[in-house]
């Protein structure tokens, strides 16, 4: 019984998928909605990733640096171990699911409450396509989700070269030496083409999660709930995926 | 004009409406009473679209809606205007933003040209001072008012109202049926109004339907309504003494 009912709401999903790219809303209007999904999902989204992303690479750095207790171990490794656990893995996974927190719940909260006060409803009742109408602007917003991992990765490095250097822990021709060893620039397409898959999940299973619920306000509150843990766990599964078939 | 026949609906082991048929013309307000749990609601969103019956068909002005094909109905539904029980204003919008809602999405209408129109229909529903406020900084009176104003402002053939009073106070309530009632008779629009409100039903009803346990139980007008023996209709309509007085003295007068 709790497989069909998975089944039937993944079947609803790619049905919903579909939706959102038939009976396009007016361009004008969509530009509209494009430009303040922008402001709302990326541009709100800066501050936080800016702020995790400097501190977490910082610790990345201090936590290598105090696990190389053999003098024989060269320093410039702490500069590459915190390229590659920020390039490859931080920046892209794990800024995507606090992501999957804070855009996620965003996006179901605000099209569940369109859900609860009928306003949805209104749009269709109007001839409108919803699905497009409200999910396809978070989509082409998203298109621009690589640009906030790039300045995760940026500030993730910046942070853990800070704490490396400042906490006298490896000089900065050390760290810089380290991140320029054994570079394979794969590497970054790979967590690029990651974040773009991720960036898809984040708009679409949120916006599911909205647009199909049912009931009142507290709902609501439970449909972010649900969203967020399904939001992770399948950026978790196409990480491993994606993994899998890209580096192995 | 909007034709039902045979239409039935059901959920689950449930039938909720059991073939209802009926016609709503233009130009009058039609209103659908009855019960909660009476299917009102249901045969309603039936109307618009939103629930689709097993059996039955619905027309407007000719057109069977379930023969439309999906850009079809897209384009129907362009030509109705719903009034939500909550007003159902996009509260990201100002109430400006809100009226001239339809004009942006299905007109090539120019900024100005929009801005024109909305200004007319804010006026018709003589909201005043509002236009730059949002749905959250209005009373709910005006709420329904702006409502209204968005339902109309495409020039719609059919608007429903689904419980257009509720949660106003007496005079304003009355206010709102009577705007609806001028908009009717003013544009020939073809109203269907979803309520339980009985001084609607004595004001503005040129056209009743009285629905119970999904059957149409009772049609006619707002005259008649004083005059049936339908005990369905008079132990629902006629339920306060208040109410019962004034079928006594409506009576009184038209036997002198």
């Amino acid at each position: 019984m709790m497989l069909i009912r998975y089944l039937s709401q993944i079947g609803r999903y790619f049905i919903m998928l579909k939706e959102i790219f038939s009976k396009p809303t007016k361009w004008s209007m969509m530009k509209q909605l494009i430009l303040k999904e922008i402001d709302d999902l990326i541009i709100d989204s800066l501050g936080i990733v800016s702020f995790i992303s400097f501190f977490v690479g910082g610790v990345v750095a201090i936590q290598t640096a105090l696990n190389l207790t053999n003098p024989l171990i060269p320093k410039y490794l702490i500069g590459f171990a915190t390229r590659q656990s920020v390039i490859l893995e931080f920046a892209p996974t794990f800024i995507s699911i606090i992501m999957a927190g804070k855009m996620g719940s965003f996006i179901t909260s605000s099209i569940g409450t369109m859900r609860v006060t009928e306003q949805i409803d209104a749009l269709e009742v109007m001839g409108v396509n919803a699905v497009n109408y409200l999910v396809f602007p978070k989509i082409i917003a998203l298109l621009l989700y690589p640009f906030v991992i790039g300045l995760s990765m940026f500030l993730g490095i910046l942070g853990g070269w800070i704490a490396a250097v400042y906490g006298g822990f490896a000089s900065s021709p050390e760290f810089i030496t380290g991140l320029q060893e054994d570079f394979i620039p794969f590497h970054i397409a790979y967590a690029f083409i990651k974040t773009i898959s991720f960036a898809l999940i984040l708009a679409t299973i949120p916006s599911f999660h909205g647009f199909y619920m049912k009931g009142g306000a507290l709902e609501v509150g439970k449909a972010s709930t649900v969203s967020f843990v399904w939001t992770s766990v399948v950026i978790i599964l196409v990480n491993y995926i994606l993994t899998q078939l890209l580096l192995s | 004009m909007i034709e039902v026949k045979n239409l039935e609906k059901t959920f689950g082991d449930q039938k909720v409406l059991k073939g209802i048929s009926t016609r709503f013309e233009a130009g009058q307000t039609n209103l659908i009473i009855g019960q909660s749990g009476s299917g009102k609601t249901v045969f309603l969103k039936s109307l618009l679209g939103i629930h689709t019956p097993e059996a039955g068909t619905i027309s407007f002005d000719g057109r069977i809606y379930s023969a439309l094909d999906k850009d079809e109905k897209r384009e129907l539904r362009t030509e109705i205007g719903m009034v939500f029980q909550g007003s159902a204003l996009f509260d990201s919008m100002t109430v400006e933003e809100n009226v001239g809602f339809p004009l942006k999405m299905f007109t090539n209408k120019t900024a100005e040209e929009i801005k024109e129109r909305v200004n007319v229909v804010i006026d018709r529903v003589n909201l005043v001072n509002a236009n730059h406020k949002k749905p959250s900084e209005i009373s709910g009176g005006m709420q329904k008012r702006v409502a209204i104003a968005r339902a109309i402002v495409n020039n719609p053939k059919y608007l429903f109202c689904d419980e257009p009073n509720s949660g106003l106070d007496p005079k304003t309530a009355i206010v709102i049926d009577n705007l609806i009632q001028e908009i009717t008779q003013e544009y020939n629009i073809t109203t269907v109004i979803n309520t339980h409100d009985m001084n609607s039903v004595m004001e503005i009803g040129e056209k009743i339907v009285f629905l119970k346990n999904g059957l149409l139980e009772w049609e006619g007008s707002k005259h008649e309504i004083f005059k049936t023996n339908n005990e369905a209709v008079t132990d629902f309509v006629y339920s306060s003494e208040l109410f019962k007085k004034v079928r006594k003295m409506y009576l009184e007068e038209d036997n002198r």
